[in-house]
């Protein structure tokens, strides 16, 4: 490059230059709205003992879930889209917990955190829930007594990679419904 | 003249000057006086050493039941924690029951406080309590159709089918 000359004229932009009128980007609907729920997911936290305590660790400041758009707890099951559930479910809680699953509205996701939630954990015996995947579906189970918030964020991450490549279908379909029915969950239309 | 202090002696004395025959059995494991009362006269004696002036034993601990399979004709157990919150004294009672006749009365009408946990022993021992005002299951589901707390029952959940013997060391 040559040397620039101090008696040199030198032309200054003013600002970037613009193109005026509207812009456009081509995408697919699906994937638009899959972006747009995956990172905007409410969670609905069902949390019941130690896990719940690693899950509000994972809530604060050090974690810091609100990064991935989960800023917004939600503790009304109508306006959540995962249910978060941490901690021993007792077979006396099961029915309740249902029933928080079907008060929410399609599209819903279910997080299964702690080694309780996923199987029971060390609490076989009769008074226990063996696995909440006996009452409702499960989309990502988390393994861990307790896990640590970093497993729960993975866990949660693996809950976006499913928000963002579900088809906008998908709980139209004939499998989905299956699955509903092996619960015997009730799908509205 | 400092106040007389109440001695495991001097309460048995007075409940067996009191109910005779209705007291069976007596003992001090761990220095605490254990007294066994016939089932009949179990909410009599609650009563009693409750409004008696010279022992105020006015304040139940716990309630809960034990289960013997062994002993025949005695295999379940009612048994009373109290506590004399003047005097600071404590006193267990106990009563047996036969599996055929579990019935004992509730006391809910002396302590408000035994309603939930007659509630409780009936939940996991099949314990009727007569006269109370609410017995049903408390903390197990309502659709549970056994006692789980009695002996003949495994501790595990017996509904489970993938538990492999092998991963277990059994």
């Amino acid at each position: 490059m040559g040397k620039i000359e101090m008696n040199e004229k030198v032309e200054i932009v003013n600002g970037v230059e613009v193109i005026n009128g509207e812009g456009f980007q081509l995408s697919s609907l699906d994937k638009v709205i899959a972006s747009a729920r995956a990172n905007s997911v409410w969670p609905l936290p069902f949390a019941t003992s130690c896990c719940g305590i690693e899950y509000m660790a994972t809530m604060a400041s050090n974690y810091d879930l609100a990064r991935f758009g989960m800023e917004r707890m939600s503790f009304s099951p109508r306006q959540a889209d995962l249910l978060i559930v941490a901690g021993t479910i007792s077979k006396k809680l099961g029915p309740i917990l249902k029933q928080v699953y079907e008060q929410m509205a399609e599209p819903r996701w279910v997080l299964s955190v702690g080694a309780c939630a996923n199987t029971g954990g060390i609490f076989d015996t009769y008074s226990v829930l063996q696995g909440i995947d006996r009452i409702i579906p499960v989309d990502v189970y988390v393994p861990g007594c307790p896990p640590r918030p970093e497993q729960i964020i993975d866990g949660v991450m693996n809950i976006h990679k499913l928000v963002n490549h579900e088809s906008l279908r998908r709980r139209n379909s004939p499998e989905y419904k299956e699955l509903m029915k092996s619960y015997n969950i009730e799908v509205n239309g | 003249m400092a106040k007389q202090e109440l001695t495991n002696e001097g309460v048995l004395e007075q409940l067996k000057a009191q109910f005779g025959e209705a007291i069976v059995d007596a003992s001090t494991p761990y220095d605490l006086l254990t007294v066994e009362v016939s089932t009949d006269k179990m909410h009599e004696v609650i009563l009693w050493v409750k409004e008696s002036a010279s022992l105020k034993i006015d304040f139940l601990t716990n309630l809960g039941g034990v289960h013997y399979p062994d002993d025949k004709g005695r295999e379940f157990a009612v048994v009373y924690h109290l506590h004399s919150l003047v005097n600071n004294f404590r006193l267990r009672l106990k009563a047996f029951l036969p599996l055929e006749n579990l019935e004992i009365n509730s006391i809910v009408d002396i302590y408000v406080g035994a309603n939930w946990m007659e509630r409780e022993t009936y939940d996991f021992f099949g314990i009727i309590f007569k006269n109370h005002p609410n017995l049903r299951r408390i903390l197990n589901e309502d659709s549970m159709d056994y006692f789980p707390m009695r002996k003949e029952y495994h501790l595990e959940d017996a509904t489970r089918e993938d538990k492999d013997d092998r991963y277990f060391g059994r």
